[in-house]
């Protein structure tokens, strides 16, 4: 991967009359990243998305495409191609000739469209489907129809805009692993919008979590999940306990919030031995909810403070678990796994 | 009662579904096909010419006259005169629905709608000869002509072959402006109706693929409308084809089929010779779907 930049946002803004969508954004993707836009919806991650494609143009700031200020540039001039997230395929036309679309606008001669056809719809696996229409067609062959109809055209930055939202799970991790191996044959900057923390995390190799307008973090998955700067991003990449006020005082010793993962937290005997790497607190256990592959406690920490611990069912059943409800348990964990929070974010 | 009739249509679902289509089918076979049947009956017997009296029996001697040169002057002049409206309604409206479907708030289209079926509220006969008003030789248009010193322009314009007369109100331009006048609304609405129907994804899909405005609107826009336009222009162009009163108020003395039919089975009795005359459009409209068909106007529907 080389250190070029892509895609850069300087101070951008987009307001909606007074809704700031996207607020004063300053952000750069790299040449050839898997670059995500993690949020809510009403984030400002979407809108980001459609300022680099030309739907929309910023309120102020300026958007450099490899150094190119593309901020006043219709969609049409612009070296960015984009999978919508309802895949918006043309209905009047063939598969072939949806994909072909770009090229028959550049007026590419038709030999060699229907060469490069052929060679995307082998690379999205779609090969002798090129006759059909798109109504003929499942959600998954639509998306990768989208896919290669952007991709014929060698844009510089492919944007997808939450495409996998439509696919069932198992389709979607199937589509998770085959987007990401797309990309590193392709060699394409991918910006990849999402709400989903658990897509972002498995594709990305960098991810911006969008709140309000703003970015909270910038970072690789492991980076954002481990090391949380706000307690927002705490809690919306994965499941996080967010720890504050007088309980972090009695388990810390200082009154400053800090985040700790529901996985990482060991669930002991009352009487289990604290070593000195470790943070413990007493509790009682108010929930438990089997998951199978893991329990999901609910541990009441008698002040009206309340943690959630991840267990894996290792040597445990249903019936283990649920008999642990209402009793009175140890939680410990590691000192190194407490992320702290700035405290402008609470 | 009423839930033991309920629960008897529930268990016979044919006799609900006669009972329900009972009254449409009686209408539509009665009036609507009955009239034409007996239309294509008589268009087979003749008029004779001596005693003045329909004699009832089969003869294609009343279609042979359909294909005498005034006969075909007529039912050509009068396709071309549809055509056109229907090209001209088309190309006015197109623009009108596009703002109205993708950029007027719902206020906004609801105020458009109202306006562009207001005309409909009126008698077809008062407008028309309001138009009378506004084209006569003393007319509003000729005024208007005047102040803005463009008379010159005006006399030039009516001093033309074909389009020109000796006023606005007693020529082809005339019945022209009052057809695209009276017919817009029913090109309007449909092709509203079918731009509404275009996912704005799929305008930026083709965008963001490189294809400029125009481009977007031939390779997507007119193709996904294009189900709309010919709803609206089987309005157009039927409604044009069989009118007489537009014709007969404006123009000059040249006939359209309309007014022949009209005068045909009015002022000379010649019932058989109307009726075969009323088949031309039913053909021409025939062969104006087809056509549309095979270009793919209905491929969306």
């Amino acid at each position: 991967m080389s250190e070029q930049t892509a895609v850069l946002f300087k101070s951008i803004s987009r307001h909606f009359g007074e809704v700031k969508a996207v607020d004063s954004i300053d952000l750069e993707i790299r040449d050839g990243e898997f670059f995500s836009m993690l949020g809510p919806s009403g984030s400002g991650k979407t809108t980001c998305l459609r300022m680099i494609a030309g739907f929309d143009r910023p309120t102020s700031g300026q958007i450099l495409l490899y150094g190119q200020d593309v901020s006043q540039l219709p969609p049409y001039e612009r070296p960015v191609n984009t999978v919508f997230q309802d895949y918006a395929l043309f209905p009047h036309m063939t598969v072939g000739e949806n994909i072909a679309y770009g090229l028959m606008i550049k007026k590419v001669p038709v030999v060699e469209r229907k060469k490069r056809v052929e060679a995307m719809l082998d690379l999205v696996r779609l090969s002798g489907y090129g006759e059909r229409k798109p109504a003929q067609l499942s959600g998954g062959q639509r998306q990768r129809v989208a896919l290669a109809r952007a991709l014929i055209n060698h844009p510089k930055v492919l944007l997808l805009d939450e495409p996998l939202g439509a696919l069932d799970l198992k389709l979607r991790q199937q589509m998770q692993i085959e987007l990401k191996s797309i990309q590193q044959r392709v060699g394409i900057t991918f910006i990849f919008v999402t709400h989903d923390q658990e897509e972002a995390l498995t594709m990305s190799d960098r991810i911006a979590v969008f709140n309000l307008g703003k970015i909270e973090q910038v970072g690789s998955p492991a980076d954002i999940y481990e090391h949380p700067v706000t307690s927002f991003v705490a809690g919306f990449v994965g499941v996080s306990n967010l720890v504050k006020g007088d309980m972090a005082r009695r388990i810390i010793g200082s009154e400053q919030i800090f985040s700790i993962r529901p996985e990482k937290i060991h669930l002991d005997k009352p009487d289990a031995a604290q070593s000195d790497d470790e943070y413990a607190v007493d509790g009682k256990v108010r929930d438990v909810v089997y998951l199978g592959l893991y329990t999901r406690y609910l541990v009441e920490l008698g002040d009206g403070g309340d943690l959630v611990v991840v267990e894996q069912n290792l040597r445990t059943t249903s019936m283990d678990v649920t008999r642990l409800r209402g009793q009175s348990v140890r939680l410990l964990w590691k000192k190194e796994h407490i992320q702290m929070m700035g405290v402008e974010n609470a | 009662m009423l839930s033991r009739i309920s629960t008897y249509l529930y268990r016979r679902p044919v006799q609900t579904l006669l009972l329900l289509l009972a009254l449409p089918l009686i209408w539509f076979l009665v009036i609507y096909l009955g009239s034409l049947v007996s239309l294509l009956v008589n268009s087979f017997f003749y008029l004779d010419d001596f005693t003045g009296k329909v004699v009832p029996e089969f003869t294609l001697r009343t279609y042979a006259q359909l294909f005498e040169p005034a006969s075909l002057d007529i039912f050509f002049r009068t396709t071309e005169m549809a055509a056109i409206v229907t090209l001209a309604s088309a190309a006015i409206s197109f623009p009108l629905a596009y703002y109205s479907a993708r950029f007027a708030s719902s206020r906004m289209k609801t105020a458009l709608y109202i306006l562009v079926t207001l005309p409909l509220w009126s008698s077809y006969l008062v407008r028309v000869y309001s138009w009378k008003l506004i084209l006569a030789q003393e007319g509003i248009i000729s005024w208007f002509a005047h102040v803005l010193r463009l008379d010159g322009l005006l006399r030039w314009y009516l001093s033309l072959p074909v389009v020109g007369g000796p006023s606005l109100s007693v020529s082809a331009t005339g019945v022209f402006l009052v057809f695209v006048y009276i017919w817009l609304p029913y090109m309007i609405i449909p092709v509203q109706t079918a731009l509404e129907r275009v996912p704005k994804s799929l305008l930026e899909a083709s965008s963001d693929l490189g294809a400029t405005p125009t481009q977007t609107f031939w390779t997507v826009l007119l193709p996904l409308a294009f189900p709309g336009v010919i709803a609206g222009s089987i309005f157009t162009f039927s409604l044009s084809l069989g009118d007489f009163i537009v014709p007969s108020m404006f123009g000059n003395s040249s006939y359209y089929i309309g007014k022949a039919v009209l005068s045909y089975q009015g002022t000379s009795g010649n019932i058989p010779l109307a009726a075969a005359f009323t088949m031309g459009p039913i053909l021409i409209m025939i062969a104006y779907l087809l056509i549309a068909r095979k270009l793919g106007a209905f491929d969306a529907l």
